[in-house]
């Protein structure tokens, strides 16, 4: 079972939603798709299900063209942001309903039904309805609906996105889990960076309805081919800087120092560099850091970390800095960079040189 | 320690009060003095006591009207309601059209009462009307709403269809609007049928819409007086005589002062009575969904 997406690309009056998506999604894959709002998660995920016909390209799944066949001819179950649920129907009712559909015998509806109410802990709720629920235990409905349809692909459109950090998490553990069983293709979309890392599996990034690069998770974060993907993933957003360098030497921002760390051995030119929010450190440390000087714009304290906001020349940057600093407002704030964390993208924004991921790196 | 009263909140309160009493109570009370005495003009009254309220609540043409009215508000909601649905879910979700349909289906609920009366009055005439002549020398039926009853009544029912399941429309189609687009999507993924998902996503989610208009379409209904006033008068005979026609052919036709005091208390008692019983029913559900 596999689900196959050649050149697909969806134009609504004149306005592209999806810019030519190919993408090939293996058998008991988990697949997720990492973007911010309106990046195209939601119109990617109607086209796979078949909800959305394609304006152009092709949707193969096993081998068969399947663009243009009604949802109703696919095998696909999707979960959403909304607890979408029958309201008048018991909880027992709502997970039989894709069963009863499909005309199952009486005794494998039954089955089946127990069975996904206990793995997503509902049993004890068969006999009430929907709203006699908490909102946890309400996707938990929808997921045990989704997940007794035993469908080729489950699409899952932010499906935690509603909830409590605290069921967030404990549902996020449990699903890959859930449906790995059942041999689906999985496809969890998701505006957050750290979800889909906790998620692991793959991951599309999309950027304005193009997919910008998809491979494995850890992959995909630690070597974003692009300028673009390293901002999609990136929770705060990755830093940017332009630099010179020019014979073994490199202009970052009012410093000039020898090219070290990512930007050794690289031809002379025109770089961006991209370093996370964790890499602009407030205090020297690192041997070879770049001292710079950025004015203090806003910062925002979580408790055990703060989020330091500052401009320098004209780039807006973040840093993240582990317990509570309060910078003066408008003050200038000195920052080091470690050139072992650049990421360096040349002037086209493509990827030219990564860090080296660390040996059990903090 | 001693605690000042201050009684100047009461003067905030009196306009409310001196409004409530004009335009409640005193009427209302002027209505109950009638309906306990008796009186042969030049202002002299004699104590009645429960005798008017007797004589209507036994009277055949109290019952009758009453089981009219009953009757024409049964039909109206049996026609309206499912018809005012079913014009809901058939008008577009979105696109152009929806402006155009809204305002089409407001444009009854725009003209007066009275101006709707003398539409179907002149609509239905067998000799010049459109529909009367139409189902006359078209159709060949012989058709007359001033002759026949069940014509009378047909011809209400209709004009009330026509002026009021608008207001059904309206309300059933802003209770669709509020449904998520997932809903349907889910229901596609699931291959649901259209009839399962107007049973289980759509009819529930119109429960309280329906609720307010059911209730709206009933008390209005069971007060009607000024179209079929126009239309047909109360008759053929007193075919179409609902309780307000009967109250004001009592009160100004006869000047039975008395009789229509006591009709009118009853009346208000009936709409009081029912319409408490619908909000029971109401936030009793209302708590039930919750």
């Amino acid at each position: 079972m596999t689900l196959e997406l050649h050149n697909v690309s969806k134009v609504v009056r004149g306005e592209t939603h999806i810019r030519d998506v190919s993408l090939r999604l293996e058998r008991g894959s988990l697949n997720v798709l990492l973007g911010p709002t309106l990046s195209g998660k939601t119109s990617l995920m109607r086209l796979m299900a078949g909800l959305d016909e394609p304006t152009s390209g092709r949707v193969i799944m096993d081998g068969t063209d399947v663009t243009g066949w009604p949802v109703r001819k696919r095998s696909v179950a999707m979960v959403y942001q909304q607890f979408i649920n029958y309201p008048t129907l018991s909880v027992w009712e709502n997970i039989a309903s894709p069963l009863k559909v499909a005309g199952r015998p009486k005794d494998e509806i039954e089955r089946k039904v127990a069975e996904a109410a206990k793995l997503l802990r509902i049993d004890k709720m068969l006999d009430r309805t929907p709203l006699e629920l908490s909102g946890g235990q309400q996707q938990r409905t929808a997921l045990a609906r989704a997940l007794v349809k035993g469908a080729d692909l489950v699409l899952l459109d932010e499906p935690l996105a509603n909830l409590d950090y605290k069921l967030r998490e404990e549902l996020r553990e449990e699903l890959p889990r859930l449906f790995a069983e059942t041999g689906s293709i999985l496809v969890y979309a998701t505006t957050e960076p750290a979800e889909a890392l906790l998620l692991g599996g793959h991951t599309a990034t999309l950027h304005e309805g193009a997919v910008t690069q998809f491979g494995p998770t850890l992959d995909v974060y630690r070597r974003p081919h692009d300028r673009r993907t390293a901002q999609v993933f990136s929770d705060p957003p990755m830093n940017f800087l332009d630099i010179e360098l020019k014979g073994g030497m490199a202009w970052i921002g009012e410093a000039v120092v020898p090219a070290a760390g990512s930007l050794h051995g690289l031809a002379d030119g025109g770089y961006t560099i991209g370093f996370r929010p964790n890499h602009l450190a407030l205090k020297a440390g690192r041997p070879h850091a770049v001292e710079l000087e950025a004015v203090v714009a806003v910062t925002e304290i979580t408790g055990s970390e703060s989020f330091v906001h500052m401009d320098y020349a004209g780039c807006r940057w973040v840093a993240l800095a582990h317990g509570v600093h309060e910078p003066e407002i408008d003050a200038p704030v000195r920052v080091w960079l470690d050139p072992e964390r650049f990421f360096v993208f040349d002037r086209a924004g493509d990827l030219v040189a990564a860090p080296e991921p660390r040996a059990a790196a903090a | 320690m001693d605690k000042k009263y201050d009684n100047r909140a009461w003067f905030m309160v009196l306009p409310v009060v001196l409004l409530v009493a004009f335009s409640a109570l005193v009427p209302l009370m002027t209505v109950v003095n009638y309906s306990v005495q008796d009186t042969f003009g030049n202002n002299v009254f004699f104590w009645a006591g429960t005798d008017w309220f007797e004589d209507v609540l036994l009277s055949d043409r109290f019952h009758d009207a009453l089981w009219r009215q009953f009757l024409f508000s049964g039909i109206i909601l049996a026609i309206e309601v499912p018809l005012g649905i079913a014009v809901a879910l058939a008008m577009p979700r979105k696109g152009w059209l929806v402006p155009v349909c809204l305002v089409t289906m407001a444009l009854p609920l725009l003209i007066p009462w009275n101006v709707v009366g003398t539409i179907w009055q002149v609509f239905a005439r067998p000799d010049i009307g459109l529909l009367g002549y139409f189902l006359n020398n078209v159709l060949g039926m012989s058709f007359n709403y001033t002759l026949n009853p069940l014509h009378a009544w047909i011809t209400v029912i209709v004009m009330d269809v026509w002026h009021w399941t608008s207001l059904v429309v309206l309300l059933c189609y802003a209770g669709l609007q509020s449904i998520p687009d997932a809903y349907y999507q889910a229901a596609r993924i699931d291959g649901a049928s259209k009839w399962a998902i107007f049973r289980h996503i759509q009819l529930p989610k119109l429960h309280r819409v329906l609720l307010i208009a059911v209730l709206l379409r009933f008390m209005d209904s069971f007060m009607i007086y000024t179209e079929p006033f126009v239309v047909t008068g109360g008759g053929p005979g007193s075919a179409t005589t609902f309780l307000s026609i009967d109250l004001v052919k009592m009160a100004i036709g006869q000047f039975d002062l008395g009789r229509a005091a006591a009709f009118s208390i009853v009346y208000f008692l009936i709409i009081l009575l029912v319409s408490w019983a619908f909000y029971t029913v109401m936030t009793g559900k209302t708590k039930d969904s919750q």
